[in-house]
């Protein structure tokens, strides 16, 4: 009989992640749909253009407007989205191991709200005088500085995954205060682009600024966490099992943490604070391929990728000529999923 | 000796609120200040005291008392240490609805924004209650946080998306995202006291009541006390002093923790000394935040609403180390 399993593991390399069958299948449909979506995201706008003549563009032989359009305009904007979404879901599908409670993510946490308040100091100290590409850097820092607050002040022998919790939404609020005053004491023009940034918008990237950037930061990250699976399927037994299973619990956390870091911070450089897709891409995942880590990660990439892609196209087209920060967006789908998924869970602890 | 403290307490308030009158970019000579009020002779400095220093000062207090009681009763009611307007999303949620009046109604009288407010308030904070009172073992304090915190973030989201699509809009907004006590007239501070005063008298009527309610909703019911009854009167006064504060003074963070915290340590766990210290605390505590608020960065002002939201961060700290009370 043949297993339902496929299983990859290196002595050396210390890595080992058993793949199901299952999810294999599920990953190349999300593959194709994503892909799809992406092309079709391409064409929509003021200005529509047929999913075979974009992907005519995208082999070099488009006409030259559709070929501006294209490549100046929609596709950065669509790979932008596919990165920023895919980073963020497998940070908050991280997190939630972690934690072991579904409903956490990054956005609640606080670690969105420090890189994004890195980013708004950023803008606000430095407006004009230092070139905008060291902003992500400012956001990376950001959300390093706020989680190394909080995974301090949650250090009681050891991290307790639900004080950190608790203690993020403090900071959080806190945080986002401050960067009100910022945004209210400062010039206007100012105000409006970190404003555009606590909520999260992908409009108006280009492709070597933004998605050169953001692109070696996801690929190498979703990778080595990738080659975590394992640490995170263990932690997600509890710190008893784990201990008792061998694993040096605070030592992964703190890995797993790191990365999880990485990656929000990344994406919130470039994309800012896009809520709820670090919540809704992992359940959805768990859904679909149950809740082992190794396909749980590539499940959830892509679905937060689809989630932003879909996201995006909603705001910049449903309101045309408006184009509304995708954040708002995700935040109004994500905050009912939320109270779902309380209600769902509402007979565990 | 409760009733000791209580008075000096009163006296400390009345100090700072003198305090508060007097000092800022101008300051005034008390005999100045006693003067505006005996002989008003419509010099500069009686003009600041009576059109901007007393309005500010008298909101400030009458806004700090209220969030600091709807805290203190939030508490008892949901069982949770960090239950507070901000925290579970009831300050948010009247924002929000002031915010989406103003864009789609049109609407800007002080009257009016009270009621949306209200509405506001009532719909938010019910839905996060709910949300977390939902499931086989009731109410926990992590189900009811959580739901807070998702209710706010929703709403901010909203609010700033309001901000960026309509340009026209932008300035308005502006003064609604962080709560402060400046630039307001005696006028707005009239329209919400009538709020204020009765979610403050239910609040303290109820008392006696929310002293048994703590004991837990079986031993309550056990004692005859009808819970349901009592839950929804305190959830009215909250729902009308959180209302009130914000249709004044904006979202004003982490007051409704701080003060019922200090208090409980000062006067231990009866309600009926509870409440009234947490009024007076929490107006001495605003109070001094928007006077301490004047110095930080003169001759601009922070907003009241961050120096009270980093004072509140030891407090959430504190009590999520202490572990959860369940």
């Amino acid at each position: 009989m043949m297993s339902k399993y496929k299983s990859l593991r290196s002595e050396r390399a210390g890595f080992s992640v058993l793949v199901e069958k299952k999810t294999v299948w599920i990953t190349l449909i999300l593959l194709i749909l994503c892909a799809a979506v992406m092309v079709i995201s391409t064409g929509l706008g003021s200005k529509w253009i047929s999913p075979m003549s974009v992907i005519k563009v995208l082999m070099g032989e488009g006409e030259p407007m559709h070929q501006v359009i294209v490549e100046k305009l929609r596709l950065p904007r669509v790979i932008t989205a596919v990165l920023v979404g895919a980073s963020l879901a497998v940070a908050g599908a991280v997190l939630q191991g972690i934690i072991r409670n579904p409903l956490a993510s990054p956005d609640v946490a606080g670690i969105t709200e420090g890189a994004s308040f890195g980013a708004v100091l950023f803008i606000f100290l430095f407006g004009g005088t230092v070139p905008i590409h060291w902003m992500p850097l400012a956001s990376i820092l950001g959300a390093i500085v706020v989680t190394g607050l909080l995974y301090v002040l949650s250090w009681k022998k050891g991290v307790d995954p639900l004080k950190l919790v608790l203690i993020g939404i403090g900071l959080s609020a806190a945080i986002k205060s401050v960067s009100y005053m910022l945004i209210i004491a400062g010039p206007m023009q100012l105000a409006e682009r970190s404003l555009t940034f606590m909520t999260g918008s992908i409009y108006g990237v280009s492709m070597d600024k933004d998605v050169l950037t953001l692109l070696p930061w996801t690929a190498v990250l979703l990778g080595l966490t990738w080659l975590q699976a394992r640490s995170v399927n263990i932690q997600a037994l509890g710190d008893d099992v784990a201990q008792s299973a061998g694993a040096r619990v605070q030592r992964q956390r703190l890995v797993l943490i790191a990365l999880s870091v990485a990656l929000a911070g990344a994406a919130v450089a470039i994309g800012g604070a896009i809520a709820f897709i670090g919540l809704m891409a992992p359940h959805m995942a768990r859904k679909l391929v149950g809740s082992s880590f190794g396909s749980v990660l590539p499940v959830s990439a892509l679905l937060g990728a689809l989630i932003l892609l879909l996201a995006d196209l909603a705001a910049r087209t449903l309101f045309l000529p408006r184009d509304v920060p995708a954040g708002v967006l995700t935040a109004a789908i994500g905050a009912p999923f939320f109270m779902y998924l309380l209600y769902r869970n509402r007979n565990r602890n | 000796m409760k009733v000791i403290y209580l008075s000096i307490l009163l006296a400390a308030l009345a100090g700072v609120v003198v305090c508060s009158v007097a000092f800022g970019v101008t300051n005034i000579p008390f005999h100045n200040v006693l003067e505006s009020f005996l002989h008003y002779n419509g010099s500069n400095e009686h003009l600041i005291i009576q059109t901007t220093r007393v309005p500010r000062a008298l909101i400030a207090a009458s806004v700090g008392a209220c969030l600091a009681v709807a805290g203190a009763v939030m508490q008892v009611m949901t069982r949770n240490p960090i239950a507070s307007p901000s925290t579970l999303g009831v300050n948010s949620g009247a924002t929000f609805f002031i915010i989406l009046s103003a864009w789609w109604l049109g609407l800007s009288g002080q009257q009016s924004f009270t009621w949306v407010a209200l509405i506001g308030a009532a719909l938010s904070g019910g839905l996060v209650f709910f949300m977390g009172s939902i499931g086989r073992d009731g109410m926990t304090p992590v189900k009811i946080t959580l739901a807070g915190a998702a209710m706010t973030a929703f709403f901010a989201s909203l609010t700033q998306g309001l901000m960026l699509t309509d340009g026209k809009m932008f300035d308005q907004i502006l003064v609604w995202l962080v709560g402060s006590v400046a630039g307001r007239d005696m006028a707005q501070l009239q329209a919400v006291w009538p709020y204020m005063t009765v979610g403050m008298l239910i609040a303290l009527l109820l008392s006696r009541h929310l002293n048994v309610l703590a004991m837990g909703d079986d031993m309550a019911q056990g004692l005859g006390q009808r819970t349901a009854y009592i839950k929804l009167s305190g959830a009215v006064a909250v729902i009308l002093l959180a209302g009130g504060s914000v249709a004044v003074a904006g979202p004003i963070a982490f007051v409704g923790i701080i003060i019922p915290h200090i208090v409980r340590y000062l006067v231990g766990s009866d309600y009926r000394w509870i409440l009234p210290y947490s009024a007076v605390l929490g107006a001495i505590l605003l109070v001094s935040a928007d006077l301490g608020s004047r110095y930080i960065a003169m001759p601009k002002e922070v907003p009241v609403g961050v120096m009270t939201a980093i004072l509140g961060v030891p407090f959430f700290v504190y009590i999520a180390r202490k572990g959860r009370r369940t």
